[in-house]
């Protein structure tokens, strides 16, 4: 079992989806939120993925294409 | 006793013993070097600082290493200059200039954060340095890791121009240039981080790393006859420098070397790559991550980490964040150039041109204390600023041509 730590924003267009739930279930993975700020316009996730390395990362790239930004938890590294 | 007391995460404060760790396993906030400062007290003092060594480690007692320093021990305690003919343009008495654009190994101010993170990496036993990066941070962690005898990996993304990995070849690093766009080599990062154990500097060494940025602040009031200034004006990439020039000032007032900190912290961003400026001007601490497109490479991390710290601060300390169009930025640097005599890389010329804007907004008052953090040399960005300069006069080897350019230059 391999785990993942992400940062999730989501737009204002996005808030009211339920994107995380919806990736637990279309994937084999355990979402664990750890922190988070969320309001009718905006709002991040902390969260952590657990599972097969595939199925963590194919869920990653799913949640990307429902329009969310998916970061390391580190975000922006490249400096 | 210990001046590291261990560390600490910023959000819930759970504490952790000071090893190569970052991220709070609790509620994954970021973590941060926790003092001992009632020990650091009685070890600290300006003769002592006097006496110390003409580089960033005559504040080694506030740095998070347990023994003697091993890397980097040339870094900081660059110049500092009074900028009288760029404060006369702007209106400004007490202009200062911040020049890391001189600072050594490798011309940025990165070679503070990595003289202190390579030195911690060496003491926790690590013999392969580490970073991603597209310019600053790879060249100093290159240079620093030959000089400290480290196995060195830089990250890059495949596509990066040739001339920018040239200053990091010549060190003799692995590069490893990663098909896939900057997302892609951000993500990989991450996980090699977690799988191999390696000193990433930015990563699993940033509690440590961050903090050779406080440097910048003691140097500053060291400078000013152990004060403060009224301003400070501070380029913003991950956010972390502001917060640390921030945290090194209250530290001092902390330990009583200054005196009560009254400074404003201001920052500044490029316009293409502005999420911490929008987030200040909207009111919100939301940071927005957006797509960078500006020449100010440097500073472009479209989802800063500390993003959300570095607007605290400058609400905290009643400074202001702005940001500047690429044009403006080029403005910057010349003007920089022009009257200085200080050849900055674009970050440098977001950091005049806000300072520029700061000014005529009317923010500093006649007679107040400005600082701007100049963070990087302008050879490393030549072609930001090339299209936008003058051309040579060309002219045969004889006297009459040089003169008839000479009308010609007049006119």
């Amino acid at each position: 079992m391999a785990s993942l730590k992400v940062h999730i924003t989501f737009p204002e267009e996005k808030i009211q989806e339920p994107i995380i739930y919806n990736a637990g279930k279309r994937y084999n993975i355990v979402t664990n939120v750890r922190r988070a700020d969320v309001n009718e316009k905006t709002g991040w996730v902390d969260l952590e993925l657990t599972g097969e390395s595939s199925e963590i990362e194919a869920a990653a790239e799913w949640m990307k294409q429902q329009g969310v930004t998916v970061d390391p938890i580190e975000r922006n590294i490249i400096e | 006793m210990s001046k590291i007391k261990g560390l600490v995460c910023k959000e819930c404060h759970k504490s952790y013993p000071a090893e190569a760790i970052h991220v709070c396993e609790y509620c994954f906030g970021p973590l941060e070097v926790a003092y001992n400062y009632d020990f650091i007290q009685t070890q600290i003092s300006r003769e002592k600082i006097k006496q110390g060594p003409s580089s960033l480690w005559r504040y080694q007692d506030l740095l998070p290493i347990e023994g003697e320093p091993t890397v980097g021990l040339n870094a900081g305690f660059t110049p500092m200059i009074h900028a009288k003919n760029l404060g006369a343009a702007l209106g400004l008495d007490y202009l200062y200039l911040k020049n890391d654009t001189v600072n050594c190994l490798t011309l940025s101010f990165k070679d503070r954060v990595v003289a202190v993170a390579l030195t911690r990496a060496k003491e926790l036993g690590f013999d392969t340095a580490a970073c991603a990066s597209t310019g600053n941070l790879a060249n100093s962690v290159s240079a620093h890791a030959a000089e400290a005898g480290l196995r060195c990996f830089v990250f890059i993304p495949s596509d990066l121009e040739a001339g920018k990995i040239l200053g990091n070849l010549v060190y003799n690093p692995n590069v490893i240039a990663v098909d896939g766009n900057y997302d892609d080599v951000n993500r990989l990062c991450s996980e090699v981080a977690g799988e191999y154990p390696w000193a990433f500097v930015n990563i699993n060494i940033r509690p440590y790393y961050s903090e050779g940025s406080k440097t910048l602040a003691y140097e500053t009031a060291e400078f000013l006859d152990w004060h403060s200034p009224d301003h400070a004006v501070v380029p913003i990439a991950s956010g972390s420098l502001l917060t640390k020039i921030y945290k090194g000032f209250h530290e001092f007032e902390k330990l009583g070397i200054i005196g009560a900190v009254k400074t404003r912290i201001h920052g500044a961003q490029a316009k293409g790559c502005s999420p911490v400026a929008t987030a200040f001007k909207n009111g919100t601490d939301f940071i927005k991550p957006v797509k960078p497109a500006t020449i100010a490479k440097s500073l472009a991390i479209g989802n800063p980490a500390d993003g959300y710290y570095g607007i605290k601060v400058a609400r905290e300390s009643g400074g202001l964040i702005d940001d500047v169009t690429d044009p403006e930025i080029v403005n910057g640097m010349k003007l920089l150039a022009e009257k200085e005599g200080v050849f900055a890389e674009t970050a440098g010329g977001v950091t005049v041109a806000v300072l520029k804007k700061l000014a005529e907004k009317g923010v500093f008052k006649r007679g107040e204390s400005v600082v701007a953090y100049i963070t990087g040399n302008g050879l490393k960005t030549q072609e930001a600023i090339s299209p936008s300069l003058g051309k040579p006069w060309h002219i045969k080897p004889s006297l009459m041509s040089f003169q008839d350019a000479l009308k010609a230059l007049k006119q």
